[in-house]
């Protein structure tokens, strides 16, 4: 496949210089590589500026409620785990309105992609603070300085035991790319956060701040080793990115059965017989 | 020879008292008669009172009556609870010496409960026993006592099934010694109605039988039994029952899964639903097909857990943000709990749109002996699904005359699947453009609202046009047809679907009418509102009730006698 198969016809409605366009252009490159028609992936989003991402890449796409993608693609997967299903979603929309469900879907562990455009604010509400702002952040909802202890998303991926957990910068597209195909190669929930700099309301985590501070994670740290990861995970002066861990385990497939049969879409309901079980209620 | 009969068990949470409630059903049930049975319990697991009340009758029944025959208690608290539900001329059968009751009030009658428990075992035994007393109080022989203790404790295992056998006839040997005297006895002949079910199992049958592949909940009394039955049966029929991290998940999943193409419903009571309403309006605006059971309970909040109530009609009519298309099924039996559960899931397929079923704990969880409704009825219909040439074109949103557009799924052949919860094109994705924005409320709202209303399930009319004519939906339809049966000059008109409001079939049953009363188990008449304004008819009162009780047949019928209504 190539890069311009997956092109849409609808025009990106982002801010010129969002970090959106690097990690749209990250994603394209990895579903190029990945070989898989269009017909075969299905992007689902909730809302923010992140999860208009399926409209500006050919495949199937749901662009569902604020906070609820993760259900909806996992019940999708369930339905039919034929697709690749990939989650483009936000900060706020997957750890703030979607926490719960952030959550319990690493405990579900369906195979799917989560793309988390990190960028430490809120864009389609106009720059108010959002779950990984930075304490100090000055808003117009809080003139003081966000004085919420930011969420941690990695080190809470790693703690619930999330399989493969990387952190790429939208800045770095190639690198962003090997990382989003290595989480869809990955079998069950696979997160991939992405700081993303908002050109238009985050005025303190820009592209020059994070120039600063991101680096490379090197091919000596051992992506198995879940200690090691938590290591990573927690630096705060300098920020790393690569895979942080990456190690197989069941998925909600295996464990539930569904890769024993075929998918649950393909079922026969024109001939289902319930008399046999109606006989159990004498 | 009595025509009916009442009995009550009760005890506390964790004394087996559903476990002997099934034991009589069942013994009356296999004994040539008819049950309706209640169950009324507190939201706890051990302790409190409870009961369970079976009527048996010689012919069908499908209501419960207020005064109970015989109360056979299992605790000291139960004898204070339950007295005033004692029958004129009932017993209340008790164990004086193991409850510390001195002095016997009339129509009281001592037997040694948990002195034969002990024999049989241990106090466990008691429910046992109690079965076994009621069987000899009531019926000619041991025989369908013991079968029903062995349908009940066969899964369990050999050991504690033979107690339990052992228990009741203990109990039964004692009674029909001893308390001879007061024994009922009571007609009946062979029938052919032997399926025990009640509301919540047969909509999941129903579910089941329409080819749900996908269910996903959070548990919540009473809708908890419709998950219960999915997942006994999930293996068999190939499904996936998934326990969502809350209600929003629920919907959602539900929701996600309709779009991959699979029959996907969720069910809550109250308080879930109300989690679920924006994923309610998410199926409506990108058109997936979602059916939602909604098994009321009494609110606001959380309300009376585990007892009943129809206070969220107007709820259902109205969740949800948006305008927007939906049909609202209100079924008045567990027959029709089949049968709703199969419409449900064809209406919301045909037309792409919310489906709800709003049934409540009375109807749920009470039992009712019947002979099963034809299971091939209302075969699956998958609605417009994309195929070269199914028109009206390859575009998801495309219009048509109908509103309804070919759904084409993801992985599958066809134009790629698309769903949007913003408004948008034909085409499916964003736009703000005005012109857009009222084709698509047309097509939503009133195009599908025609489709749906022209399909509507007909009420069902007893006695049109009566001197009274009561008016109710969901599960008064046992009391209303049984007191319609008994009063003089009464009629009913039964809302099996309430929305789309079938106006003009419910204009003509009540035409020449004297009045009309509607019949509901809220506060508010919440039916009698939505009748003037659908019909411009305005129900002269409402028989209400609110406590978190069943109505009941003697109640309904007093009501009238005495002009209490509001």
């Amino acid at each position: 496949m190539k890069i311009n198969d997956f092109d849409s016809a609808d025009p990106a409605a982002w801010c010129p210089g969002c970090g959106n366009f690097g990690i749209q252009a990250a994603l394209k490159t990895a579903l190029a590589k990945l070989g898989k028609e269009p017909r075969e992936l299905l992007l689902v989003s909730g809302i923010g500026q992140a999860a208009k991402m399926p409209h500006y890449i050919k495949a199937n796409f749901f662009n569902g409620l604020h906070g609820r993608a993760l259900p909806a693609a996992a019940a999708a997967k369930i339905a039919n785990r034929e697709l690749t299903v990939i989650v483009t979603t936000g900060d706020g929309d997957c750890y703030g309105e979607g926490g719960n469900h952030f959550i319990h879907n690493i405990r579900r562990n369906v195979d799917m992609t989560v793309i988390v455009h990190d960028n430490q604010v809120y864009g389609l509400t106009k720059g108010q603070a959002s779950p990984t702002s930075e304490p100090g952040m000055k808003t117009r909802i809080q003139p003081g300085g966000v004085i919420l202890a930011p969420f941690p998303p990695l080190e809470t991926a790693l703690a619930l035991g999330c399989g493969f957990v990387a952190r790429g910068y939208a800045a770095e597209r190639e690198h962003l790319s090997e990382l989003i195909l290595a989480g869809i190669r990955h079998k069950g929930f696979s997160l991939v956060d992405v700081f993303q700099p908002c050109v238009s309301f985050n005025k303190l985590n820009t592209y020059e701040w994070y120039a600063k501070r991101v680096y490379k994670v090197g091919p000596e740290h051992d992506v198995s080793d879940k200690a090691a990861a938590m290591t990573l995970a927690a630096e705060r002066e300098r920020l790393p990115i690569g895979v942080i861990f990456s190690k197989a385990k069941p998925s909600y497939e295996e464990l539930s059965g569904l890769d024993a049969v075929p998918p649950l879409v393909d079922g026969d309901i024109a001939n289902i017989d319930i008399t046999p079980a109606l006989a159990d209620f004498r | 020879m009595n025509s009916e009969i009442n009995v009550r068990i009760t005890g506390e949470a964790g004394q087996g008292i559903v476990a002997a409630g099934m034991m009589l059903c069942r013994m009356y049930k296999d004994s040539g008669r008819y049950v309706f049975a209640i169950q009324d319990y507190m939201s706890r697991i051990r302790g409190g009172n409870n009961f369970f009340q079976v009527r048996a009758a010689a012919g069908p029944v499908r209501a419960p009556r207020e005064k109970a025959d015989i109360i056979i208690a299992l605790d000291k608290e139960a004898v204070e609870a339950n007295k005033a539900a004692q029958a004129p001329g009932g017993l209340l059968v008790l164990d004086a010496e193991k409850f510390g009751i001195k002095g016997l009030e009339k129509g009281w009658l001592d037997a040694p409960i948990y002195a034969l428990a002990q024999e049989a075992g241990g106090p466990i035994y008691a429910n046992s026993v109690a079965v076994g007393i009621i069987a000899a109080l009531t019926c000619e022989t041991f025989e369908d006592a013991g079968k029903a203790v062995d349908r009940e404790f066969s899964a369990k295992g050999g050991e504690l099934a033979a107690k339990n056998r052992q228990a009741a006839r203990i109990g039964y040997d004692h009674a029909a010694k001893n308390l001879k005297d007061c024994a009922f006895r009571l007609t009946g002949a062979p029938h052919k109605s032997d399926r025990l079910l009640g509301g919540n199992e047969a909509l999941a049958l129903g579910a089941i039988s329409a080819g749900c592949k996908f269910y996903a909940a959070y548990p919540m009394s009473p809708s908890t039994g419709i998950m219960n039955t999915v997942a006994d049966y999930a293996s068999r029929y190939g499904i996936i029952v998934e326990q969502a991290e809350d209600e929003i998940a629920a919907v959602n999943m539900a929701v996600g899964a309709s779009f991959s193409g699979v029959r996907a419903m969720t069910a809550s009571s109250g308080g879930g639903f109300a989690l679920m309403c924006e994923g309610l309006s998410l199926a409506a605006m990108t058109e997936t097909p979602l059916v939602i059971a909604v098994v009321m309970r009494p609110g606001p909040a959380t309300g009376f857990p585990t007892r009943t109530a129809q206070e969220d009609l107007e709820f259902a009519l109205h969740a949800g943000h948006g305008e927007f298309a939906r049909a609202v099924y209100t079924p008045g039996s567990p027959e029709e709990c089949f049968l709703a559960a199969k419409r449900a899931f064809n209406t919301a397929e045909r037309f792409q749109v919310p489906a709800l079923i709003l049934s409540d704990q009375h109807l749920a969880e009470s039992l009712v002996n019947m002979e099963f409704p034809d299971t091939s009825a209302e075969p699956p219909d998958r609605g417009r699904i994309f195929s070269p040439g199914s028109g009206p074109g390859p575009d998801r949103y495309a219009y048509s005359p109908d509103g309804v557009s070919a759904r084409a799924f993801p992985g599958k052949p066809g134009p790629l699947a698309v769903a949007d919860s913003d408004e948008h094109g034909p085409e499916g994705h964003i736009t703000e453009s005005a012109e857009v924005r009222i084709s698509m409320t047309r097509k939503r709202l009133r195009l599908k609202q025609a489709g749906l209303a022209k399909g509507t399930l007909p009420p069902t009319v007893v006695n049109p046009g009566a001197a009274t004519m009561l008016c109710g939906f969901g599960s008064t339809l046992g009391v209303m047809r049984e007191t319609c049966a008994a009063a003089k000059g009464a009629g009913f008109i039964h809302f099996s679907q309430i929305w789309p409001f079938p106006a003009a079939a419910a204009l003509a049953a009540l035409k020449g009418a004297g009045r009309v009363l509607t019949v509901e188990n809220n506060a508010s008449g919440q039916l009698a509102r939505l009748m003037l304004r659908e019909t411009g008819l305005k129900p002269a009162g409402s028989i209400l009730r609110y406590d978190g009780r069943p109505f009941t047949a003697d109640g309904v019928a007093a009501a009238l006698e005495k002009g209490e209504f509001s």
